[in-house]
């Protein structure tokens, strides 16, 4: 019942995924919090190249903690999303296809999503140490000097996360919370 | 007057932190597992089952709960009796950056609000200190992700708004928050006193057990009502509906004002950490 998808998501396929549904990721995607979506976002405006190429990228809200020796990475659960709401649009209309957060999200965000195509995903909030199982590798790409806010590129198998918004806007914080109660 | 080396009180809090972010207090655990018994709807099943994999894995491997090992809050509950033989302050923060540095955990503090430079090392620890009657050292060290203290509100209310404006604003607080604070959450609420004293309260309120209800009848009474309310908002575990919003709530009050009522509410997350040890 979980939906298999090998990244990078085109803007056909970012159409395709439905809000409310179980996915399992594979393949390549980079990690960015607060502070590397601010330099993201000033090279952006300043029509510079970034640091690796956004087209069609997926982007993993994520500070992890340092490995232990012999880990490929440290606990790596998700971040609350609505603290790169003032960046998201831009970076989406940059070919960002899909954000890897939890929590809610903003009506520009949202807009964004449905204008060029692309979907937010939540992973579990507080399971880190589960979710850093599904990391096979993980490298720095740029800003070493934030330490766990540098954006770091990861190889992910089968990682588990929930389409919440799809490109249409369908938000299941609304639905699920809804039918849950209208279930009782 | 007792005698502890501040190295003591250094290594000790070393020790607490790694714990403390590895392994998830039981009661805490019973908790959600109890919640995942009640929990009638299927998604919020599959999720309450991911979280108890988690803690299960996190402490077999000595690895972080949750990756936002948070600031590191430290309670020092200090005997009149005890004199500590060297800087308290330096000893306290030693003992963040060492059990941060050798437990391989995130390093989540920025030196100024504005400029934001990471400090490297987690310190400072926000530091409580309490003097109480006898010869004994309490230190308590509790980890807090940002998540869940970036939902948490005050609000300083007129006399008049009562207990049905202190109901109307904590479960105001837990429905806008919704899956931002990664519900189960267990919800800290500190009534009374001044504007900063309800804050301390409310964090106060989640260092004590969930097994413990407050001590006065009424506040008891209250935390339960709360409770239930806050589970029948919908919310569920990760804001995607179901029954567990909430795993407990705490309510700690103070004496206040003629002319106040200030309320303060503190949300943690499912991960709620703390450890306490006394010397
Ligand atoms: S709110 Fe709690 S569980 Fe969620 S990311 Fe922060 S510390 Fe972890």
């Amino acid at each position: 019942m979980e939906k298999h998808i090998q990244l990078p998501i085109t803007r056909e396929t970012a159409r395709t995924i439905k809000s409310g549904e179980s996915c399992l990721l594979s393949g390549v995607i980079y990690t960015a919090r607060d502070a590397a979506h601010k330099r993201l976002c000033e090279l952006l405006k300043d029509g510079k190249p970034l640091p690796f190429d956004v087209t069609n990228a997926t982007i993993y809200y994520v500070g992890p903690t340092p490995a232990k020796p012999g880990q490929v990475i440290g606990s790596a659960g998700p971040t609350t999303s609505y603290r790169m709401d003032a960046y998201s649009p831009m970076m989406i209309a940059a070919g960002e296809t899909g954000m890897i957060g939890k929590g809610k999200r903003s009506a520009e965000v949202v807009a964004a999503m449905k204008e060029h195509g692309a979907v937010y995903f939540a992973a579990i909030g507080g399971a880190g140490a589960l979710l850093s199982s599904c990391i096979k590798k993980a490298e720095i790409v740029c800003y070493e000097d934030l330490g766990a806010e540098a954006v770091r590129r990861l190889e992910v198998e089968n990682l588990p996360v929930v389409c919440v918004i799809d490109s249409e806007g369908n938000n299941l914080y609304e639905t699920g919370r809804n039918a849950y109660l209208a279930s009782r | 007057m007792r005698e502890i080396q501040a190295n003591v009180l250094t290594e000790t809090i070393a020790k607490l932190a790694i714990e403390a972010n590895c392994v998830l207090p039981c009661d805490v655990k019973r908790r959600i597992e109890d919640a995942r018994k009640n929990e009638p709807w299927e998604t919020a099943q599959g999720i309450l089952d991911k979280i108890i994999e988690n803690y299960g894995i996190a402490e077999a491997n000595t690895v972080p709960i949750c990756q936002d090992t948070g600031v590191c809050c430290v309670f020092l509950k200090i005997g009149q009796d005890v004199h500590i033989e060297g800087d308290i302050r330096a000893a306290v923060d030693e003992g963040v950056r060492r059990g941060y540095t050798e437990g391989y955990l995130r390093k989540s503090v920025v030196a100024d609000p504005l400029r934001r430079v990471n400090t490297g090392d987690n310190t400072p620890a926000m530091l409580y200190t309490e003097i109480v009657p006898g010869d004994r050292l309490e230190i308590t060290v509790a980890p807090k992700g940002f998540g869940s203290e970036n939902m948490s509100r005050l609000a300083m209310l007129k006399p008049s708004d009562g207990i049905e404006g202190v109901k109307a604003f904590i479960l105001r607080t837990v429905e806008e928050a919704g899956p931002n604070p990664c519900p189960p959450i267990i919800v800290g609420v500190g009534v009374g006193g001044t504007f900063d004293k309800a804050a301390y309260l409310a964090k106060k309120a989640l260092m004590r057990s969930t097994d413990e209800r407050n001590a006065d009848p009424f506040y008891a009474d209250l935390e339960a009502e709360l409770l239930e309310k806050i589970n029948a908002l919908g919310v569920g575990p990760q804001g995607f509906g179901g029954k567990t919003t909430a795993l407990a709530v705490n309510i700690e009050w103070m004496p206040t004002h003629i002319a106040g009522l200030p309320v303060a509410v503190n949300i943690n997350c499912h991960v709620t950490r703390h450890k306490t040890v006394v010397l």
